[in-house]
């Protein structure tokens, strides 16, 4: 067992003494074995001396445990780092940013505070999981969904507060957004409770956000300030119906007005989250000779190789959720703008899903789609020990993903080995109004060099994208440094901001230390 | 049959059934903590990637459903999920403790050969 930097021996005997104080013998974990499980199974360091490692691990079950854990951390300045359900694999699993933090394991703070389907939302604990939250509404035939994202493990609470998205309709896929009201733990330990919850008695603590006066609920989410105990959520109502249309079109320009036309039906809140992809991503063996062309392979020649192979250049899976009547509407208005605007689209409608939807349903939906939480997302990665997510934020249009891709396989040519981009390549659309150009690169728990290889490409793609105006909405802590140094404006004036607010809520600088690239003064000059 | 000797067999009977109903209670947990922890990458079914990945390693020499395996090792199952494979995580003490893990692997080889069992068959 390691001990946390900056801690005498003795302080640290006995905070451990007092942290067994706070919860018990079995909320405490110190032998190697145990702590060896916070590690980051997809740590981009793994078994290199700058892997991030705990030196304990406290895993309180109330508020008032968590409490009482951050005020004897704080009185003997042991630097702790919260999670809850510790599982955000490819941004930084369980570990720490700073080694020798000692983790504040929230997972056992596992209660479904609240459900209400009338008004439609919820309130969680951390240690909550988006299955724990859905088998709840099941099992009570409640009439809402959840939004969730690829890994059901999750937590809702975890998620939102790391900007974490997910697939169903409009703003409720972006998990911050959809946030109503938090209860947190200060560095000195103060609970405070945000929004309507600052009222004691509130009746709408999870309706009503703003409550009163500034909002500070941001300052938790990608911050450290405070560890979050409590979270409302909005959630949407269960719809009685899902279908699915997939629009095709023909050319390689289409791209332009097939997302244009799209954003609107999006942002009009006629569809739910779109997915965008291209026939030809499947033949780039067949097109090897054009795609090795300088400047990239020629608009109208990729056009003709579709038009013979009788494929689209670029499709769209717009999904309408409501009642039948008003699923059939919106089809087909948007069926009628498409052939409008882009001369040769083509629709294939998928099946009407009435809900609740049979075994034989379930079995063939895309679960996240239909708010199931699932674990689907990890399957077609054999061979792979993880991956880590490069994940910057581009416009919501054609031309800005065509630059990407040119932008972003200049790179992979310029560095060699496999790209993990081609001219096929499609952003993820969780985000309500931007895209995002996800890559996961590969990591390795038995070969180093990949992840030196992986590390120097992400510190090089990370400036690269930044240079275009792009910038990450998330990252493992290895590299939240380099991303918060892109958010440059001014001379750094907003990360000069976070440290301001940081002295002095944290003076011990004892929470989170360097998380999104915000050090406590003790430590600001290992910044990159 | 004398009386002693009828008392050391009832002792034995009784013993024999109290570890089984133990056993079997261990069992049924475990199969509860497996639904809860596991089922969702292994289960049966469909969309389930830990069975898809098993079943396309073994390409049809095993099963690539965990709970239809006949040859999985208490040793084997503490090692997996303590450690992970490949692009599967470990699991925490907070999240699968040490008894629900023995319990887990008590559910998952009691179709197994026991060790005598498995010690003849290699003969």
């Amino acid at each position: 067992m390691a001990i946390p930097p900056g801690v005498s021996n003795r302080d640290w005997q006995t905070a451990l003494q007092q942290f067994v104080q706070a919860v018990g013998e079995s909320g405490v974990f110190t032998s190697d074995e145990d702590i060896g499980l916070y590690r980051d199974a997809y740590s981009p360091l793994w078994e290199e001396p700058e892997e991030r490692l705990a030196s304990a691990a406290i895993a309180p079950t109330t508020t008032e445990q968590v409490s009482e854990v951050v005020r004897v951390a704080n009185r003997f300045r042991i630097p702790i780092f919260p999670i809850a359900t510790g599982r955000n694999l490819g941004y930084g699993g369980s570990a720490p940013n700073l080694s020798g933090s000692v983790v504040v394991d929230l997972k056992r703070m596992n209660r479904v505070i609240e459900v209400d389907d009338r008004r439609h939302f919820a309130i969680v604990e951390p240690g909550v999981s988006y299955f724990d939250l859905y088998r709840h509404i099941q099992d009570r035939g409640l009439k809402v969904w959840i939004d969730c994202p690829d890994p059901g493990w999750g937590s809702p609470l975890g998620n939102a507060l790391d900007h974490g998205v997910g697939y169903t309709f409009g703003a409720y896929r972006d998990h911050f957004h959809s946030h109503c009201g938090l209860e947190a733990v200060l560095p000195n330990g103060d609970v405070i409770r945000t929004g309507m919850g600052a009222l004691p008695g509130a009746k709408t603590w999870a309706e009503y956000r703003y409550g009163f006066g500034p909002t500070v609920d941001g300052l938790f989410a990608q911050g450290n300030v405070g560890i979050v105990t409590k979270m409302g959520f909005h959630l949407l109502p269960a719809p009685e119906a899902y279908q699915t249309s997939v629009v095709t079109v023909p050319r390689r320009n289409d791209i332009v007005p097939l997302i244009g036309l799209v954003n609107e039906l999006e942002h009009a809140g006629l569809i739910g989250q779109p997915g965008y992809g291209s026939p030809l991503a499947a033949r780039r063996a067949d097109l090897e000779e054009l795609l090795k062309r300088p400047g990239g392979p020629p608009a109208e020649d990729l056009d003709r190789f579709a038009q013979e192979q009788k494929l689209g250049s670029w499709t769209c899976r717009l999904q309408f959720y409501g009642a039948p009547a008003v699923i059939a509407a919106h089809i087909a208005y948007a069926k009628d703008r498409f052939t409008r605007d882009i001369p040769g689209a083509t629709f294939e409608d998928g099946e009407l899903l009435r809900f609740p939807l049979t075994q034989e349903q379930l079995d063939s939906v895309r679960k996240v789609a239909v708010g199931i939480p699932n674990l689907a997302a990890f399957g077609g990665r054999r061979g792979s020990d993880g991956h880590l997510w490069f994940a910057p934020v581009i416009p919501k249009t054609g031309e800005a993903v065509l630059e990407a891709q040119r932008v972003f396989m200049d790179v992979f040519a310029r560095r060699g080995g496999p790209a993990l981009i081609s001219p096929f390549s499609m952003p993820a659309t969780w985000m309500y109004r931007a895209f995002v150009f996800l890559m996961g690169f590969p990591i390795s728990r038995s070969d180093v060099t990949v992840n030196q290889r992986t590390r120097e490409t992400m510190r090089e793609i990370i400036k690269v994208a930044a240079e275009h105006g792009w910038g990450e909405y998330r990252a493992a802590p290895a590299f939240q440094d380099d991303v918060m140094a892109a958010y440059s404006y001014n001379n750094s004036a907003l990360l000069r901001l976070h440290e301001t607010i940081k002295d002095a809520i944290d003076p011990n600088g004892i929470m989170a230390a360097g998380r999104s690239g915000i050090w406590p003064r003790h430590l600001r000059g290992r910044r990159a | 049959m004398n009386r002693v000797f009828r008392v050391v067999i009832a002792c034995v009977m009784l013993s024999a059934s109290a570890a089984y109903a133990q056993s079997d209670a261990t069992r049924q947990k475990g199969n509860e903590v497996f639904q809860y922890w596991c089922a969702t990458c292994h289960g049966r079914g469909a969309g389930m990637p830990g069975t898809i990945a098993l079943t396309a390693k073994y390409k049809g020499a095993l099963p690539g459903a965990l709970e239809d395996r006949t040859d999985l090792t208490p040793q084997a199952v503490r090692f997996v999920v303590r450690n992970g494979a490949a692009i599967m995580p470990f699991f925490r003490k907070t999240e699968v403790s040490d008894a629900d893990l023995d319990a887990i692997t008590e559910y998952l080889v009691r179709r197994s050969p026991q060790p005598g069992e498995r010690a003849n068959t290699g003969r």
